[in-house]
């Protein structure tokens, strides 16, 4: 099936003051509660932060946990998660699923370090459009708060390069074996802390 | 890696002076039929289990050694960096490497075997996903290294660490620098195959060897970059003997708590944390065969991302509950959840490690 | 000042290097035998369940895994004060006498032994195991290969894998085995007493056979007058799973016997900077250095140390073989009353015997009228604190030590592992041969390679409990520096 691809509701800029902290916010809408959601505040020009890029999913439910750790992994400082409210899923009880998905992430991401408040879950429905705005603003709000992420994105990151590359050539592949490692010493080394 | 950078490798050993070609009696007798492939056989940072996994082919390692000129495999034959050193670039037909990446040294060699060699294949779980040693990447580096040289049997009043460079008496001595992070084989080198495992099993290796054999002589496909090897496409689930009723939990247990679990029915369904969902199958339900849970170690299932969101989806798919304080109390049977989500395949996940660790580089 | 790098490259990325340096005169200033890798079990396993240790520990090491899967586990039901029922103990200890039985043949045809058995003298390229099938025929080799197979299918059945078993867990084992299963294992075990005897007829007629070999076992290259370490029953006999930790001294008398949880009142381990492994010693006499004797704290834990440490073994084939190993090596005792056998090369044979208690063991533990039972876990029902568990593992005493929370998760852990054990007595043994093959700057380049790579492999090193050398070579490479640490010789084994 395929369906024409929808824009992204339009958010009304919301102008923050110059220097402070602005969030990537992932958030991921369901189609047929809370992306209308934020259709409506859109349509209805409610003002709410720029900072949320929205994907829509089908359903909350379609929520794979995979979408919410790549999006830390590339840079974001935060993620949505947003559908119908429970009782109301277009699939029955879909939504549950991404209930116990959230819960389980967010007891997961904080073992790893990440403050399970850039994982949240707001339910709206089609009808909230208003709701939605603010529940985005406090969002925002709170994850600016945090501060940013900043998750090494994992293309970026070639730990070694900053000396291996450079020390082997310079050996010309010296029967040695490998370089030593870079000017080393462990500066928590009671002569190295001396030094 | 650019292959043009090192269009004269047999030019450098020469032009080291110190080595003395004298100690060498020229080229051993190895002068045997040119056409046999060559293998090498690496470990880096290691339990030494895919070894043995491979010594446990038995009678089939006389074959391995017949259609194979092994040149290098340092737990049971002679190799010598200087040996592969010299090597043109590609020589080595195919290397597999057992083991992360834990120090700067095991980097490097995996970097000039990267060069020599056709096929590079990343053998078991240690290689391919970080194994339980990439569980390190939960904690900064510091920590780890202050704890080894400080429990509580440690007699180290002045709190000395093993130091990268250290000046004795008699001259310095060098010591391999513990990395920030650990890694697996992909993320420091192009890997063309895998072989899941920990370790991987010996029928499923031997089988590997011999679809590569094959394809070598000609005489079957060579499997496409990127292939899993010597494992299945689906999921530990499937080759478990246990029956799924697709019964929901309303618990979780830990092993300790049941004195025995019922031997027919799915352990997960039993309440006991199983990663059979998210597991790649191949080893043959072993574990859960003898009443324990799967732990995860042939990685993720195919098509799988991230291992841990792949379980985290199964298990949230089985629990019983729509209010959040009931999930809450039934997720609180998992008291540990990056180690039981991530036991295996941390390193390699997408996040890789903790915020913490990532943030001690350089520390 | 000069020195002298040998990098036994036994896993290419140096699991162990030697660094020797010589004074003006050319003689040995220092030995430096380096282990140049770490893991950090003991803080990545923080944090983790305890019930998870047997399966994480496991992992330390591939070669013997099943000792830190036993230790674990035995720690584990220290940490909840539950004892499992007769049938998980008795299980336990046949999966690991099966592990031993399966480890020692490992070591004996295809690691250490190859040096006796091929004959240290013959090209090194010859002295792994196809040189063994060449020297004892492909009969022999066939059998080795059925030794290797049917133990590890024993494992499996008890273990649920061959390699890195699943079935131990705090207060037994996750499941019990049938009558089938039970009377196969007893009929291995029967195979295996008949292998462990073969065994022993091949060390007999190859090494003591040959007086060259006996002169070099004798030798005082390859002596050694240390502490001895190892587990022991009730009666002072040798086990391997469960018991007391004994000390013998190096003039043959019993210093102590402590239990397990006591163990850091009996040894302490110091760290050097230069080396990424510690070194354990005996807390009582103290870290006086590289150095042999009574006043030193240098300890040993290996086959011949619980030889030397127990009284007899407790099986009657074995007892028969432990008897005649001291009636041919060590016929007097020492000023302590016990007789001991410091020449370290008898280390090959002290592990024979041991296979044969193994296999011994086997069949008595198949044969327990308990071993069949289906109850095999008691559910623990007090609250985890603390606990200490210790077996034998085939290179050494392994302790691990487990604090929990209320709720069992591990707050801290601390591992003395098997090798570790004897990393001190390692880098005495590989200087005392640099001493003797080195001097005023003349290096003895074969003897040396030789006699390094000896020293080392009696210990049957495994550095993944750090490092371990499976079948056959342990290339060696030794590049002679100058005093601005250029390399001004280079010599290789097999070259």
């Amino acid at each position: 099936m395929t369906t024409q691809a929808p824009e992204a509701p339009a958010p009304v800029e919301v102008v923050a003051p110059a220097g402070t902290f602005e969030p990537v916010i992932i958030g991921f809408t369901c189609n047929w509660c809370s992306y209308r959601a934020a259709d409506l505040a859109g349509t209805a020009r409610v003002k709410y932060p720029p900072n949320v890029r929205l994907i829509r999913l089908m359903c909350s439910g379609r929520l794979d946990p995979t979408f919410v750790l790549k999006a830390y992994a590339e840079g974001a400082d935060a993620v949505l998660v947003s559908g119908c409210h429970p009782g109301e899923c277009h699939y029955i009880e879909q939504n549950y699923k991404a209930m116990r998905r959230f819960q389980l992430l967010q007891r997961t991401i904080e073992a790893l370090g990440i403050e399970p408040g850039r994982l949240q879950l707001v339910w709206a429905s089609a009808a909230e459009g208003v709701r939605l705005a603010n529940e985005i603003a406090r969002v925002t709000e709170e994850v600016r708060a945090l501060g940013p992420l900043n998750w090494p994105a994992a293309d970026l990151v070639d730990l070694d390069t900053f000396s291996l590359e450079k020390a082997w050539e310079a050996t010309g592949g010296d029967v040695e074996g490998p370089p030593k490692a870079p000017a080393g010493a462990n500066p928590d080394h009671p002569k190295e802390a001396a030094k | 890696m650019s292959p043009t950078a090192r269009s004269k490798p047999a030019a450098k050993p020469a032009a080291k002076p110190t080595a003395k070609p004298a100690a060498k009696p020229a080229a051993k007798p190895t002068a045997k039929p040119a056409a046999k492939p060559k293998l090498a056989i690496f470990g880096a940072a290691s339990c030494g289990g895919c070894d043995i996994a491979i010594v446990n082919i038995h009678e089939h390692i006389l074959e391995v050694a017949a259609a194979f000129d092994i040149v290098l495999w340092p737990t049971v034959m002679d190799g010598k960096y200087s040996d592969i050193e010299a090597m043109e670039d590609g020589e080595i037909t195919i290397t597999l490497v057992s083991g992360s990446m834990r120090t700067d040294e095991t980097v490097h060699l995996s970097k000039l075997l990267r060069r020599k060699s056709k096929f590079m294949v990343a053998f078991g779980s240690c290689a391919s996903e970080g194994c339980i040693p990439g569980l390190a990447n939960l904690t900064p580096r510091k920590e780890i290294l202050d704890t080894a040289f400080s429990t509580s049997s440690t007699d180290n009043p002045d709190g000395i660490r093993p130091v990268w460079e250290f000046e004795a008496p008699e001259g310095i001595l060098h010591l391999p620098e513990f990395e920030p992070m650990l890694r697996t084989l992909d993320q420091v080198v192009d890997v063309d195959y895998t072989i899941p495992g920990c370790p991987p099993e010996s029928e499923q290796i031997w089988a590997a060897l011999q679809a590569v054999v094959a394809a070598l002589k000609g005489t079957g496909p060579l499997p496409p970059k990127g292939s899993i090897l010597g494992a299945g496409e689906s999921t530990v689930c499937d080759e478990c003997a246990r029956k799924r009723d697709v019964k929901k939990i309303d618990r979780f247990v830990r092993i300790q708590q049941v004195a025995a679990f019922d031997p027919e029915i799915c352990l997960l369904e039993q309440g006991l944390p199983c990663n059979g969902p998210a597991t790649r199958n191949g080893c043959g339900a072993l574990c859960p065969s003898v009443s324990a849970p799967c732990i995860g170690c042939y990685g993720a299932a195919e098509g799988v991302v991230d291992y841990g969101a792949r379980l985290m989806s199964a298990y949230a798919s089985v629990i019983e509950a729509t209010k959040p304080e009931e999930i809450d109390k039934i997720l609180d049977g998992i008291p540990d959840p990056a180690g039981q989500f991530y036991r295996f395949s941390l390193a390699g996940s997408l996040l890789r490690g903790s915020r913490s660790a990532w943030q001690s580089d350089g520390e | 000042m000069e020195r002298i790098t040998i990098d036994p490259v036994t896993r290419l990325e140096g699991h162990g290097k030697i660094e020797i340096f010589l004074d003006p005169d050319g003689e040995v200033a220092n030995a430096y035998f380096q282990i140049p890798e770490l893991r950090g079990f003991e803080r990545f396993c923080v944090g983790r369940p305890v019930e998870e240790m047997p399966t994480l520990t496991n992992r330390i090491c591939g070669v013997c895994p099943e000792a830190h899967h036993m230790a674990a586990a035995k720690a584990a039901d220290a940490v909840y004060h539950v004892d499992p029922p007769p049938a998980g103990k008795l299980l336990r200890e046949l999966l690991y006498s099966a592990f031993f039985f399966t480890d020692h043949t490992t070591h004996f045809y295809a690691l250490g032994g190859p040096d006796f058995v091929v004959g240290p003298d013959a090209p090194a390229a010859e002295r792994n195991i196809l040189g063994v099938i060449g020297k004892v025929g492909m009969e022999v080799g066939g059998k080795v290969i059925e030794a290797r197979k049917r133990g590890h299918e024993v494992i499996e059945m008890i273990g649920g894998r061959k390699i890195h078993p699943a079935s131990a867990v705090p207060g037994g084992m996750t499941q019990g085995i049938t009558e089938e299963q039970r009377a196969e294992i007893e009929k291995f075990g029967r195979w295996a007493i008949e292998f462990g005897q073969f065994s022993l007829g091949i060390f007999d007629k190859i090494v003591l056979g040959n007086e060259a070999y006996k002169e070099m076992v004798l030798s005082d290259g390859y002596t050694h007058r240390t502490y001895y370490m190892g587990m022991v029953d009730p009666n002072n006999k040798v086990n391997f799973y469960d018991g007391q930790i004994s000390i013998m001294s190096p003039d043959g008398e019993r210093v102590g016997t402590y239990a397990p949880a006591d163990y850091r009142d009996w040894i302490a381990e110091r760290v050097e900077p230069w080396t990424y492994l510690k070194f354990p010693y005996l807390k009582k006499v103290g870290w006086k250095g590289f150095v042999d004797g009574a006043d030193s704290g240098v300890y040993c834990a290996t086959p011949l140390s619980r030889l030397n440490t127990a009284d007899g073994m407790a099986t009657p084939l074995a007892q028969a073989a432990y008897e005649r190993f001291f009636d041919t090596l060590a016929p007097k005792p020492e000023a302590g009353g016990k007789r001991l056998v410091h020449h370290r090369l008898a280390t090959h044979w002290a592990r024979l015997i041991e296979l044969l208690y193994a296999a011994e063991r086997v069949v008595e533990l198949a044969k327990d009228p308990d071993i069949a039972s289906p109850n095999v876990r008691t559910v623990p029902t007090e609250k985890p604190t603390e606990g200490v568990g210790t077996v034998e593992a085939p290179r050494g005493t392994l302790t691990h030590h487990y604090w929990t929370d209320e709720r069992g998760i591990l707050t801290a852990v601390n591992l003395v592992v098997g090798t570790t054990n004897n990393y001190a007595p390692m880098a005495m043994s590989i200087k005392k041969a640099a001493q003797s093959l080195i001097h005023k700057g003349t290096v003895v380049h074969q003897g040396l390679l030789n006699r390094v790579e000896m020293a080392f492999r009696l210990y049957d090193p495994c550095f993944g409990c750090a490092t371990h050398s499976l079948p056959g070579e342990m290339p060696l490479r030794v590049a002679i520096r100058n005093s601005d640490g250029e390399v001004v010789d280079v010599l290789s084994q097999n070259c």
